[in-house]
């Protein structure tokens, strides 16, 4: 492969599209295909070509659009216009519009709001535009020509400085800065090194690496082999939940496509970089996105964690140096080298740049994938990219971060969006789940479910996380019960400076926070449900027995 | 052991110590005679850094670190028995007895047993966090031994000291969080393991009374943990 072919694939392409009077998009992500969006495409074929418009129509698979409380969503580009809802019974009359130049209004989803204006797309500029199973359209939309760039006109230490002038951040939740991990795994010595994209996400609520895998997978190979020239490694592995099935169908088929052609494999665009993806599918062990329990399970080994320092950096994969980053981050990685990293950097905040993708979901209109510039406000995430509250509710709080994370109530709405803000409140900014809840939520409950969710998922290894997140659950549940007494909540409060203070690992470390945030900021909530310790008949028991002494 | 590595000088509760970089915060703590309570630590074995009764305060890093596989470096200044460290310790070993069942006066360890010694040197009068009381089934089909979960704290020693000292890893975990089980090969009965030796290094470095011998009565059973120390250093492999 040389960069000539490379134009040459991507000028035929665009050459195919333009002869095509009438592109149609047809959404292939899991929200819309689990609408039947494959029924509405195979429909619209079909229709097609009973009115004889196969030459100048052409119905394409993408990936996700966004909106996905609207699914199935089709785009028709000769007519710049998007339908929402549409069932495979559409088809005949969405043909006819075509024949007839008039958008079936019917269906027409309004494109001139707030959800599709006031988003920046660097993530997901090719989602909802390429077809997902085809390289030929990832390179026409300059697909590979960062990688070819960082090849063959930067060394790997020019790479690096690209992403650190970039100011990009881990986007898996911690938000350590990028650059200076891939500075790390450069200058640690070891004959192999590895690099791994972590793409097992498991937070409640949270769908971006999902829609980023399934929309546009050669991005994230693209900003692997990148990083495996910058770091030297000539190997790479995905680490994807098994729970993701078309991410991992896509991803075999784009690493299939991808080698073939030679950009993945032996000496990529003629250089001597060899780079080889593999796949490996976690078991639905929410603790494997933990970097060193996932390095554990690619290894073989039983999910745990291990204490760190040593960092993957440094000791890895295989006790190799070993470039660990999420798939958002990766995703990020193309742009960068493509545009500069200056260029990245005048994007987002002094100290969050760039643009982040948020799921949207709860209790929100505009249910669905957005990605937004850092500092956006989110008052205007929530009332004006999602729509505001259903049924004219009252918002009460935004949980981002899963499980990891806190609940921000109304004060903060006008806060900025970034690592920074976010973590002065209480919360994270996490990969990117934000799930919305309005006045019919009881905090409580929601602390109670989250705290249900770290104790399934604790691996058990150390005693903190694995007694105590059932402690803490157990206590949630009987505070719920009406059962608790001001004791109760003192144990809790304890447990939970214990816990987040000396587990092994970030799950435990931070599987207290949803109790705390909603402490800091709903405590009345809690305390309305406590009972005096004298009038609680069964806890009186408990208060003996728990003052039992050591047997 | 490598020549090369440097000697550094650090500060562990306001005592100053000297070792070697390549040596943790907990051999150096022992070699001073400072006491740093363990659970799943064991000397000989591979560090696993679970049970976090060792975590000690460094200053100038902000989270706690476990003493027993956080490396020495120079300059550090450590503090092994804050009032805050003391609290949380007491807490995990409540945690500890609350997990399971763990009733001194009629097991077989009462006396020898690590978990009870730790809570009288933490002066554990009682324990705070209710009880979970759970069911959980034992194991005496073996001939010589017997494993009792209700006494099991899962700091994996057995597992451990089977895979790296005998070489038979016989002994493995599985599930997950609570549930956690220390299982025989593919969850066997012991009696119908293929691959135990029969060695009974696991029962002689369990902490707890959770793998015993057979034929002891309650507080009968002495354990012998120092014949670890040995076997690694006549194999010539420091851990």
């Amino acid at each position: 492969m040389t960069a000539e072919e490379l134009d040459q694939i991507a000028e035929e392409e665009r050459e195919s599209t333009r002869k095509c009077r009438h592109r149609l998009h047809v959404c292939m992500a899991a929200g819309c295909l689990s609408l039947h969006s494959d029924q509405v495409k195979s429909s619209l074929e079909a229709q097609i070509k009973a009115s004889g418009l196969e030459g100048e129509c052409r119905v394409k698979g993408v990936g996700c659009m966004g909106l996905c409380s609207a699914g199935p969503l089709v785009s028709v580009s000769s007519q710049d216009v998007t339908y929402q809802d549409v069932a495979p019974e559409d088809a005949p009359e969405i043909v006819q519009g075509l024949q007839a130049g008039k958008p079936v209004e019917r269906l027409r989803c309004p494109t001139d709001v707030p959800f599709f204006t006031r988003q920046k797309k660097i993530v997901l500029e090719n989602c909802g535009a390429i077809d997902p199973e085809r390289i030929e359209e990832y390179i026409a939309a300059e697909g590979y020509a960062a990688l070819h760039k960082a090849l063959t006109t930067m060394t790997g230490a020019q790479t690096i400085e690209q992403v650190s002038r970039s100011g990009l951040r881990g986007r898996g939740g911690a938000g350590y800065p990028t650059g200076l991990k891939w500075g790390m795994v450069a200058k640690a010595s070891g004959a192999a090194k590895y690099v791994i994209c972590n793409a097992d996400e498991g937070d409640p609520g949270a769908f971006m690496d999902r829609s980023v895998l399934e929309s546009d997978p050669h991005r994230v190979l693209e900003g692997m082999a990148i990083a495996a020239y910058a770091v030297g490694a000539s190997q790479g592995y995905i680490y994807v939940r098994a729970e993701y099935p078309l991410a991992v169908k896509r991803l075999k088929t784009a690493i299939r496509q991808a080698e073939r052609l030679g950009v993945l494999g032996s000496s990529i665009f003629g250089t001597p970089l060899n780079f080889k993806i593999d796949i490996r599918l976690g078991a639905g062990a929410f603790v494997c996105g933990e970097e060193t329990a996932l390095i554990a399970s690619v290894e073989g080994l039983r999910g745990q964690p291990r204490p760190r320092p040593p960092f993957p950096a440094e000791a890895g994969l295989w006790g190799a140096p070993t470039l660990i980053n999420n798939v958002e981050t990766f995703a990020n990685i193309a742009p960068i080298i493509r545009n500069g990293g200056d260029w990245y950097a005048a994007i987002g905040t002094a100290k969050s740049k760039g643009t982040k993708t948020f799921a949207l979901a709860g209790k929100i209109n505009n249910t669905g994938l957005i990605e937004v510039p850092m500092g956006i406000t989110l008052r205007d995430i929530i009332y004006d990219i999602g729509g505001g509250i259903p049924d004219g509710k009252k918002f009460k709080a935004v949980q981002t971060g899963g499980p990891s994370g806190g609940c921000i109530p109304e004060q903060f709405l006008d806060m900025p969006v970034d690592y920074d803000s976010l973590s002065k409140v209480g919360s994270i900014m996490g990969s990117g789940g934000m799930i919305i809840m309005d006045e019919t939520s009881s905090m409580v409950d929601v602390a109670r479910f989250f705290m249900e969710f770290c104790m399934f998922e604790s691996c058990g290894k150390c005693v903190p996380c694995r007694v105590g997140t059932v402690h803490m659950h157990d206590l949630l549940r009987k505070i719920i019960e009406r059962k608790a007494t001001a004791r109760d909540m003192a144990l809790l409060e304890e447990l939970c400076d214990m816990v987040k203070c000396t587990s092994l690992c970030g799950l435990g470390q931070s599987a207290p926070n949803p109790v705390l945030t909603t402490l800091r900021y709903f405590r009345h909530e809690y305390d309305e449900l406590l009972v005096q310790d004298d009038d609680a008949a069964g806890a009186k028991g408990v208060a003996q027995g728990a003052k039992e002494t050591v047997p | 052991m490598n020549a090369s590595v440097p000697v550094v000088t650090l500060k562990i509760d306001g005592k100053d110590v000297s070792g070697r970089a390549d040596e943790t915060i907990l051999d150096l703590a022992r070699e001073n005679n400072i006491h740093v309570p363990t659970l799943c630590f064991l000397e000989g074995l591979s560090g696993w850094g679970a049970c976090r009764l060792c975590l000690v305060e460094v200053k100038g890093v902000n989270k706690l670190l476990p003493a027993c596989v956080t490396r020495v470096a120079e300059g550090m200044e450590v503090s092994t028995a804050s009032d805050r460290l003391q609290k949380y310790r007491r807490m995990i070993v409540q945690l500890l007895f609350s997990e399971r069942n763990h009733v001194c006066s009629v097991c077989v360890s009462n006396g020898h047993c690590e978990l009870q010694n730790l809570a009288v040197k933490l002066q554990i009068t009682h324990i705070d966090i209710p009880y979970r009381y759970p069911t959980l089934p034992f194991d005496s089909s073996n001939d010589l031994f017997r494993l009792d979960h209700n006494r099991c704290i899962l700091c994996t020693r057995c597992v451990r000291v089977c895979d790296e000292i005998e070489g038979a890893h016989t002994w493995d975990v599985s599930g997950r969080g609570v549930d956690s089980r220390v299982i025989i090969d593919l969850n066997q009965p012991w009696g119908d393991s293929q691959t135990c030796t029969g060695c009974g290094k696991c029962v002689s470095i369990c902490p707890t009374g959770a793998l015993t011998r057979k034929g002891t009565g309650v507080a009968e059973m002495e354990k012998d943990i120092d014949f670890l120390p040995y076997l690694t250093r006549m194999r010539g492999s420091h851990r």
